[in-house]
């Protein structure tokens, strides 16, 4: 079973790979064109848009979901009460699926019924704040929903890793009279650099894949406003044009291949350590 | 007070509080705006959940409602319209036990024989298979979609309900395997040698020495494939088919359907529906779904 798993992974994307460079339509046909498929890709207005959309959502929910995770974090880690009551509160999005979390947000933004309207109503009658009903901000709602459900888990994970340090570096760090925030900065965060690498990765993987809130939330709009790679891909499959739509998926593995190649990088650059020093 | 000792990675290390200082303030202030933009989506959800149209264009989203009402439950459930069909999420929500219930043995089953085999019987090539399925945890669903929809139809189990469990399954298995193999590999090797010497085999081992122990793992497991399962859209749209579509996808389908203005009192309940089982088990195992989170945040 496990070799028919690294089979299916294997075999598909090779399959996958290999289709791109055909026209296959419904069915897969061995008709190679080339790089055709990947010409047309790039000269796609809405492809290039996708990609645009996912480096701009990427990055605004990666910086926020490191930031906000690690301010948490810290302020977990501060011997506070209900730790455990806050835990929960922050990380019970994490449980809904993607498409409830879209759904919630798509009513807390809507400008008619939503926190706009709220605001207004206490008086502000000037008061604009609906992301989604514009083409230019709708991915800012997108990044504030996806925010809020996935900023919990990497609280968790930055949290783990400060609670491995080890008291004694604080207690260094107090005696030498060195501000709590310069401790941070220049002693605990390269010390979780582990904790802090695991966050990162789990986000860049789940960027990419970034399918279900875009569709529970705007469907893609307004027009292709927040169209993701992703939805470019199953888009291209369901209207039957196979080929391009594996040229699209082939695109998407190139920043995972990235990303794993800088795991190895370092892997092998940590080993060689461990042997030196041993 | 240093001096009693706690077991690591429970006790907070970060820097010690003097006094009620104003950075102390501060930090509760953090927190508890935090915990407030956490928990008011889920708030403003139940409240319009329970509200009637009138009463949400009359007031505002954050308002309690003033004549609570589950009428919005009820339709949500067995009588809101997906299309021209109008038999509310029920049949979703079975769908998805059945999935749920068929899918997360499967796969846990068979990742723990994975995670058993990779740790103590290592064989030629084990660690270049074990690499290749973690690769599988990175790699994008939309990269396979097709070759699984060809293949699947090949064998004519594409949209069908023994369809989207294989596909659960397989998804499952590195991010499984992976948590399996960690927690094997963590036992002392001792055991498994003790075991060898009395002559128990491959099966008589797994079976008598490693399933007891894995217990709390195998719940961690448990949890992270309930709700990933649960919660999952894209494999249930594309691999179950019209018959077997889980609750997700018909949410979905249910809040787009609406015409006209859109009736939030129903989504919002369907929302609420559909968000219960994955919330209680939240709710219900507590640190259990903390453990699996670093393994399975992965699934996302």
């Amino acid at each position: 079973m496990m070799i028919v798993a690294i089979g299916v992974f294997v075999i598909g994307i090779t399959f996958t790979v290999v289709l791109s460079f055909t026209n296959s339509k419904l069915f897969p046909s061995f008709n190679f064109v080339g790089w055709r498929q990947y010409e047309i890709l790039w000269s796609t207005p809405r492809w290039v848009q996708s990609v645009t959309n996912i480096w701009f959502y990427g990055f605004g929910h990666i910086v926020l979901c490191m930031g906000v995770g690690f301010a948490l974090a810290v302020a977990m880690d501060q011997r506070i009460r209900g730790e455990d009551a806050f835990r929960t509160i922050f990380l019970y999005p994490f449980a809904l699926s993607a498409v409830i979390t879209g759904l919630v947000w798509q009513l807390m933004l809507d400008p008619i019924w939503g926190f706009q309207a709220f605001v207004r109503s206490l008086g502000f009658a000037d008061f604009t704040f609906a992301p989604l009903a514009n083409g230019e901000t709708a991915l800012i709602g997108m990044i504030v929903a996806s925010v809020w459900n996935g900023v919990g888990v990497t609280m968790a994970i930055l949290l783990a890793g400060l609670r491995g340090i080890d008291e004694e570096i604080w207690k260094a760090a107090r005696v030498d009279g060195i501000p709590a925030w310069r401790t941070y900065v220049s002693i605990v965060v390269p010390m979780m650099r582990g904790a802090v690498a695991t966050a990162l990765v789990l986000l860049v993987v789940n960027v990419v894949r970034t399918f279900d809130i875009v569709i529970a939330m705007t469907g893609g709009g307004p027009g292709i406003a927040t169209q993701m790679p992703a939805t470019y891909v199953i888009d291209n499959i369901n209207s039957r044009n196979v080929g391009h739509g594996m040229a699209a998926a082939t695109c998407m593995l190139a920043p995972i291949a990235v990303l794993i190649i800088i795991q190895a990088v370092f892997r092998w650059r940590a080993s060689r350590r461990g042997r030196t020093t041993s | 007070m240093s001096s009693v000792s706690l077991p690591a990675g429970i006790e907070p290390s970060g820097p010690r509080p003097r006094h009620v200082t104003a950075t102390r303030i501060g930090i509760y202030a953090f927190l508890l705006i935090a915990a407030l933009f956490f928990l008011i989506p889920l708030i403003v959800m139940i409240m319009t959940s329970m509200k009637s149209m009138s009463e949400i264009r009359g007031g505002n989203i954050f308002a309690l409602p003033m004549q609570p009402t589950l009428d919005y439950w009820v339709k949500a459930w067995s009588s809101a319209c997906t299309g021209r069909d109008c038999y509310g999420l029920a049949p979703g929500f079975f769908n998805s036990v059945k999935i749920t219930v068929l899918s997360v043995p499967v796969s846990i089953v068979i990742a723990m024989i994975n995670g058993y085999a990779l740790s103590f019987w290592r064989f030629r090539g084990s660690e270049l298979m074990f690499a290749i399925l973690l690769f599988g945890a990175f790699v994008p669903f939309q990269v396979l979609v097709y070759p699984i929809i060809f293949g699947l139809s090949r064998v004519g189990l594409f949209g069908t309900l023994p369809g989207i469990v294989i596909v659960h399954t397989i998804f499952g298995m590195p991010i499984l395997t992976l948590l399996f193999r960690n927690f094997f590999a963590s036992l002392p090797v001792e055991l498994f040698k003790a075991a060898r010497v009395d002559g128990a085999g491959f099966w008589r081992i797994f079976f008598s020495v490693m399933l007891p122990m894995s217990v709390p793992i195998t719940i961690v497991a448990v949890i992270l494939q309930v709700t990933g399962i649960w919660n999952d859209f894209i494999f249930g749209l594309v691999f179950a088919g019209r018959e077997n579509m889980p609750m997700t996808v018909q949410l979905n389908n249910i809040v787009r359907t609406s015409t006209g203005t859109v009736e939030y009192s129903t989504n919002m309940a369907a929302t609420v529906l559909t968000g219960a089982v994955p919330l209680i088990v939240y709710f219900v195992s507590g640190k259990w779904f903390v453990r699996g989170i670093a393994a399975g945040a992965v699934k996302g």
